[in-house]
């Protein structure tokens, strides 16, 4: 469990928190988005999580240890951190280093190193490319190897920070399947993001951040249609969403975001038309 | 060591007189305090040199981050002290060497915490230095913060994979910077490329004569500090010459290792 | 003449196997508003540096067939030349801004041309009015957001006064909110100034209402063409376009059996459409 309690920050020389007063918990195995505004703070709050920033008042515990006690390497162990940019962390000759880098800083034993840095590059569709250099891979191919890297250790919690940034749509649809199948394996999951459209889709726990502080914290659908929270800060609905609100039909069910949510209901509402139709 | 005394040589857009300036004439003050720095190694007169520069530092607002790169040039300056010593120069003479690199850095810092490179490059066009030349200059200024920034982003990526910078033999710790180094060096490239695309589409290098849409114009601010630098220096120079100046003496012997 | 014309244009980059674009021919009339778009690697950035000639210019390769802007042969011209007929504004703000204020940044440009201060004065007013950055004439572009800096990097295009302008994924780094804002800059300065526009987005959603033509690219050909509700369609979708949600429920509800005849492209339009099905 990754529990933050009363946190605030402040970078050193700024005149302004950027953290006031934070309180969240995330539970094991749990899929969150952390979404607000540019400079709302997001960013700031998922380097709490493996130690990169520690809080000047409050705490953050990670499985009930405070993170000022233990290193970031320590906290890595069990927290990994996707960068958005894949270009701020490759440097090896070859992918297969690349891989093997954070699992020789772990003191993996050379077999297992082999092992697992063949079995993530299957996984995530790279064999092909284990002893090539990072250098020649495409822009997709680069962000998959970082995603790679950072599992390749399989960390319990994983943080990703902006992964749909300049990602097609089926890039965007294989990293939403790939995240079912991390959940399925009991992995924590927590994504820092402005896509709504994606977030509509994966339908996570949204905790929404604004100037330093939670604003809300509640599923997607809850969220995603709450106009007031989301002028908040600065998001809009969801396309289906906004469908929905603007359907001049009375009955509406109030928390629907995405395509097949929407199928259903129309389908049902057009089967009762149908129905009263017929009866007349 | 950390980074912040690099703060004492950043420009912030500040409304003060000294900001105000245009950067020839703080330039030409700065030559003129660098010159007579390196004239004397008379402690006292090296010690007014410096002393000098503090109003101008208190009228410009930057007091706090010019303190900052003073207090970190504390370590260059001991270390300049330390191999003067060393070599079997006098206590005396070894301090001044110190007073005098502090002299110098603490122009510098002045001078380039109250010039926005912009202006600086302004101002080097219009003593016609080619314009690649100053734009090479004012690019590679503005992009210090943004290349700080990705360091640190590099660093934090890298130690987020178990990296430990302060940890094992020398040899290991000089070997642990290469995941740091070639993320940065492969990032600044990647920047490079993007940055000559968007020159290129906005027709840098199309003619041999730019126009500029502002001027740099000099002000009587300006002629006043040229004047005072000018008469400064020579002053300073006739002293040098002309002027006993008292001086310090320690009768300690210092050990010859060299 | 069209705006632009190009006649099997195919090129491939200095040592690659394969050509990144093959056979390009099409046209593009003046004042048209075309979104560009297809699946990572298709082809259409480099559709696009050959447009301003930083194909062959600045990218070494293989070129081959002609290529006509703004009624200008570009097989001999430099970028710096072609700039006066088409202006390029490319993904990140932070690597297209120059100067250390926006008023000098957007006359950048002019001064490269070497037009005189009293015009480049009044142009640079003019482009800042146009995209709504009068009043951060004298800040510096990193105390801008994304969405004010990009539109100082369009100002500085537009102050240039290009018949035609690209943008390359302008909001890929932009918050949903200043995505839309950017895009409503676009599309006005395209219908007060007919300058031809041609947009590379993955973000359908957002752009699609303002513009008249959709081209999609895919593994280097174009493989249609057409108005979006008429490329809108399921071969779109197949291919991997992230298509607009209302138009992807729509598709799913056309396979139930709802007769729903065109493809929307706003929630408007979709709200519209259905809101009639259901009243019927």
């Amino acid at each position: 469990m990754i529990s933050v309690d009363n946190v605030s920050y402040r970078y050193s020389g700024t005149p302004k928190d950027v953290l006031t007063g934070v309180n969240l918990q995330i539970q094991d195995g749990e899929f969150v988005a952390i979404m607000g505004e540019n400079g709302a703070g997001k960013t700031t709050l998922v380097k709490m999580f493996n130690g990169l920033i520690k809080p000047r008042e409050g705490s953050v515990y990670v499985d009930g240890i405070d993170t000022r006690e233990k290193s970031v390497a320590q906290l890595s162990r069990d927290v990994g951190l996707i960068f958005q940019n894949p270009d701020h962390q490759l440097f090896a000759e070859t992918v297969a280093e690349e891989l093997s880098f954070s699992l020789r800083n772990f003191g993996f034993d050379e077999q297992t190193i082999k092992r697992r840095v063949t079995n993530i590059s299957t996984a995530l569709d790279l064999e092909k490319y284990v002893d090539s250099s990072p250098f020649v891979l495409s822009g997709g191919e680069r962000k998959r190897l970082a995603l790679a890297a950072i599992l390749v250790w399989d960390p319990k919690h994983i943080i990703m920070d902006e992964p749909t940034i300049g990602q097609d749509y089926l890039q965007k649809d294989r990293l939403r399947q790939f995240i079912v199948q991390l959940i399925s394996q009991g992995k924590t999951i927590i994504i820092v993001t402005h896509d709504i459209e994606f977030v509509a889709e994966c339908k996570p726990r949204i905790v929404l951040l604004s100037k330093g502080a939670v604003i809300a914290d509640d599923s997607a659908p809850k969220i995603l249609t709450n106009d007031e929270t989301l002028a908040k800060a600065s998001l809009v609905r969801p396309q289906i969403a906004e469908l929905i609100h603007q359907l001049p039909i009375s009955e509406k069910p109030p928390d629907i975001i995405d395509a097949y949510a929407a199928r259903e209901f129309l389908l049902t509402r057009l089967l009762k038309r149908n129905e009263t139709e017929e009866l007349r | 060591m950390s980074l912040r005394f690099v703060e004492g040589f950043k420009f912030t857009k500040l409304d003060s007189p000294i900001h105000k300036m245009d950067p020839r004439s703080k330039f030409v003050l700065t030559t003129g305090l660098f010159i007579t720095a390196l004239m004397f190694t008379n402690v006292f007169a090296l010690i007014t040199i410096l002393v000098l520069q503090i109003p101008l530092i208190l009228i410009s607002r930057t007091s706090r981050r010019w303190l900052r790169s003073m207090k970190a040039g504390v370590f260059l300056g001991a270390f300049i002290f330390a191999i003067n010593a060393i070599s079997g120069t006098s206590l005396i003479l070894a301090i001044a060497f110190s007073l005098r690199f502090f002299a110098i850095m603490s122009a510098f810092s002045f001078f380039f915490m109250t010039t926005s490179p912009d202006d600086l490059g302004l101002s080097l066009d219009q003593i016609h230095v080619p314009y690649s030349i100053s734009f090479t200059f004012t690019t590679a200024v503005r992009l210090v913060p943004t290349m700080a920034i990705d360091a640190q982003t590099v660093v934090d990526a890298q130690r987020s994979r178990g990296l430990e910078l302060d940890k094992g033999s020398l040899m290991k710790r000089i070997r642990n910077y290469i995941p740091i180094l070639i993320p940065l060096i492969i990032s600044a490239i990647r920047r490079s490329v993007e940055l000559a695309e968007a020159l290129e589409s906005r027709a840098f290098g199309a003619t041999e004569h730019r126009t500029a849409i502002v001027t740099l114009k000099l002000h009587f601010v300006d002629y006043l500090t040229i004047m005072g630098t000018i008469l400064g220096v020579a002053l300073a120079t006739y002293v040098y010459f002309r002027v006993p100046l008292p001086t310090l003496n320690i009768p300690i012997k210092l050990p010859r290792i060299f | 003449m069209p705006a632009i014309s190009a006649r099997k244009l195919t090129f491939t980059y200095a040592g690659a196997g394969t050509p990144s674009m093959e056979n390009i021919s099409l046209s593009i009339e003046k004042g048209e508003f075309v979104i560009l778009t297809g699946p990572s690697g298709c082809g259409k950035t480099t559709f696009c540096r050959c447009l301003n000639g930083l194909i062959p210019n600045f990218y070494s390769g293989e070129l081959h067939g002609d290529l006509f802007v703004d009624e200008e042969n570009v097989s001999d011209k430099s970028t710096a030349e072609l700039s006066k007929h088409i202006g390029f504004v490319f993904q990140n703000p932070e690597n297209q801004l120059f100067s250390l204020t926006v008023e000098r940044d957007v006359a950048f440009g002019l001064e490269n041309l070497g037009v005189p201060k009293e015009e480049a004065v009044t142009r640079v007013s003019w482009a800042m009015q146009s995209t709504g950055i009068e009043d951060l004439r004298n800040k510096a572009p990193y105390e801008l957001s994304g969405g004010q800096q990009q539109r100082a990097a369009i100002a500085g295009v537009l102050a240039m006064k290009p018949n035609i302008i690209v943008l390359d994924e302008p909001t890929s780094f932009l918050d949903p909110k200043s995505a839309e804002e950017i895009v409503g800059v676009i599309a006005r300065l395209n219908r007060e100034y007919k300058i031809t526009t041609i947009l590379v987005e993955h973000r359908l959603d957002i752009v699609s209402r303002y513009a008249n033509r959709v081209i999609i690219m895919d593994k280097g050909n174009v493989v249609l063409d057409g108005s979006p509700p008429q490329v809108y369609d399921e071969q779109a979708r197949l291919i991997g376009i992230g298509l607009p949600k209302v138009t992807t429920l729509f598709h799913m509800l056309r396979r139930d059996g709802f007769p729903l005849t065109t493809n929307p492209i706003t929630v408007e339009q979709a709200s519209e459409q259905l809101s009639r099905v259901l009243q019927r």
